[in-house]
């Protein structure tokens, strides 16, 4: 059995499922194993009814304290399902909400947990999983010495199961309801209050169509007003990495990456950006990537369309010369 | 507030190559200079930023070897009050699992309101060990947390980062454990009479016998195979030639892709 976790906001289900489930089929047709979906909300049947045809079984838990996220409302919830069916591996999205759960669910079973993983293989009696180190400049293969086992899998590893390029399962799954019983003191320790949004400083950069993206690789501040007056010249916005914005050189909303914004803009120029997967994800969609960085192997190069191997601050004012002598 | 922090001690490769070395299960060290992990810096100046603002002590812990002082000794004089430092050969063959039993022990031992930790390592990028803490010690936690408001000392007001920018707000009661998202603040440097004072502080070292960890308990639930280097396919069309004539082909194409 292998089991994974429907993760949902405000009623939409996230896209990571979809890709969990893709990933599920394929060791499911491989092992002759079943898929069971487990949802936990205050209104599984719409959920239940978009997935069903993806898996073998579904689990649903309805109660109004399950309508947000909580890892400790999920707690005992999923503790129990996990010790009833003892699914071999169940599959939790390596997201805001996996990453709160998946850790605090596997050390209070006792059972080994591997996160952010990218590929899975599954054999009778071993899991292996394959993830990044050192921000993705070393991959890693690591077994689960026991089984059951939880993966949080990353987002963007597999294709989404309705358009995915193997054949497309048309399962009917049987569904199954849960009651929800929880101690009343639980609820108490750990409340979800709302969803909020990172206050925005008026440029929105997904509406640029051109993009000017600093990393790292600008060393100094002070390198920033260059940038931005070139910026202004191609008219183009200004946005950044994480780094940038943690060192608080840049405001929240300029950040572009899993944690920041997904951009598509006619053209993305990246500068001293290493291009660490949390970065590319939100900007590998642009249809014109020109990536400046003095490290040859720079993963950033495995998704810009043009690359320079230099450095950038002695590049860029011989560019920023170029572009006025040519608007003159 | 009885603040504990987890401190962790990573080798800095933010701008350094990293290679595979012989035995295939770690990275060649040799040339790495030893720092404390990034988001632990932060969850180091979100607890003093609050002993600051409410009183009370800040304990740090970390795991590893006597190199680990550093870490620890740079925490102390940045202003935290003790430090404990887990150390034996049984940890240091662990997974986070280990880790984490091997903190809670520690713990377990001292009184406490509230447990910081980064919330993301650099090194492997687990994030797994505060949240696996919170679930031995049986108290509430809260992941990648970017801010913190602390109510009537018996509850906490946190956001959490969720993906695209949105934030998740909760309540936690006291005592809990919180990960810290990098950005929260701006971590300080020592002073000079901080250093100084750094010295003096306590710091104890524990192995397994001392803590009375049962070693059967602490075993690593996986096992590291091996590492390899990614396979990265450049499908960058390089430009290349004299800063100059780099310049001008550059300046080509953005005029011709920005549409000027």
């Amino acid at each position: 059995m292998i089991t994974l976790l429907i993760e949902h906001r405000e009623g939409q289900i996230k896209d990571i499922c979809f890709e969990m489930l893709t990933l599920a089929n394929k060791i499911a047709s491989a092992q002759k194993k079943e898929i069971t979906s487990v949802i936990l909300s205050d209104n599984c049947q719409p959920i239940a009814d978009t997935i069903k045809s993806y898996c073998h079984k579904i689990i649903c838990v309805e109660d109004n304290l399950l309508q947000n996220f909580n890892t400790q409302i999920y707690l005992p919830v999923l503790s129990n399902i996990i010790k009833e069916i003892k699914p071999t591996v169940t599959f939790i999205g390596h997201t805001g909400f996996g990453t709160d759960l998946a850790p605090y669910l596997a050390s209070s079973l006792s059972i080994p947990l591997l996160t952010d993983t990218f590929d899975i293989e599954l054999s009778s009696d071993k899991l292996l999983a394959r993830r990044q180190m050192y921000g993705g400049k070393i991959n890693a293969d690591i077994t689960s010495k026991s089984l059951p086992a939880i993966v949080t899998v990353r987002a963007g590893s597999f294709e989404k199961i309705m358009t995915s390029s193997a054949l497309i399962p048309n399962l009917s799954a049987s569904i199954t309801k849960l009651p929800f019983n929880i101690n009343p003191a639980i609820p108490e320790q750990s409340k979800f209050l709302e969803y909020g949004e990172v206050p925005t400083t008026g440029i929105d950069i997904t509406k640029s169509d051109v993009l000017i993206a600093v990393g790292r690789g600008i060393k100094e501040q002070k390198n920033l007003s260059a940038i931005e007056k070139f910026a202004e010249d191609i008219g183009g916005a200004l946005a950044c990495t994480r780094p940038i914005i943690d060192a608080g050189w840049l405001p929240k909303d300029r950040q572009v990456g899993s944690s920041g914004k997904t951009v598509k803009p006619k053209l993305y120029i990246a500068l001293g950006i290493s291009g660490a997967f949390q970065h590319i994800s939100g900007m590998k969609s642009a249809e014109t990537i020109i990536a400046v960085n003095k490290d040859p192997e720079a993963p950033i190069f495995s998704v810009a369309h043009y690359g320079i191997v230099g450095d950038l601050l002695k590049i860029l004012p011989l560019l920023a010369n170029r572009i006025k002598e040519m608007k003159a | 507030m009885e603040i504990i922090v987890c401190l962790k001690m990573v080798p800095d490769t933010s701008e350094t190559e990293v290679r595979v070395d012989s035995t295939g299960k770690d990275i060649l060290k040799v040339r790495l200079v030893y720092t404390t992990n990034e988001a632990d810096n932060y969850a180091l100046e979100t607890a003093l930023l609050l002993k600051e603002k409410y009183g009370g002590t800040v304990t740090l812990i970390s795991v590893g070897p006597q190199k680990v002082d550093e870490v620890l000794r740079m925490g102390l004089a940045k202003g935290a009050d003790r430090a404990i430092r887990l150390t034996d050969d049984l940890f240091e063959k662990g997974d986070a699992w280990t880790t984490a039993k091997v903190i809670a022990q520690a713990i377990s031992k001292i009184k406490f309101d509230l447990i910081l930790t980064g919330c993301i390592a650099t090194d492997d990028g687990g994030s797994q060990i505060g949240p696996a803490l919170a679930a031995l010690l049986n108290i509430p936690s809260a992941a990648y947390v970017n801010k913190i408001e602390i109510i009537d000392n018996v509850k906490l007001k946190v956001d959490r980062e969720l993906e695209g920018g949105i934030l998740e707000k909760k309540e936690l009661h006291l005592p809990a454990l919180l990960t810290i998202q990098t950005g929260i603040n701006t971590p300080r440097y020592p002073s000079i009479i901080g250093i100084k004072r750094a010295a003096a502080k306590p710091l104890d070292v524990f192995d397994a016998t001392k803590l009375g960890i049962d070693i059967k308990a602490i075993e690593s639930l996986t096992i590291l195979e091996r590492m390899y280097m990614p396979k990265i396919e450049a499908k960058a069309q390089f430009i290349t030639g004299s800063d100059d004539e780099i310049s001008l082909k550059l300046a080509t194409l953005v005029k011709e892709k920005a549409g000027l």
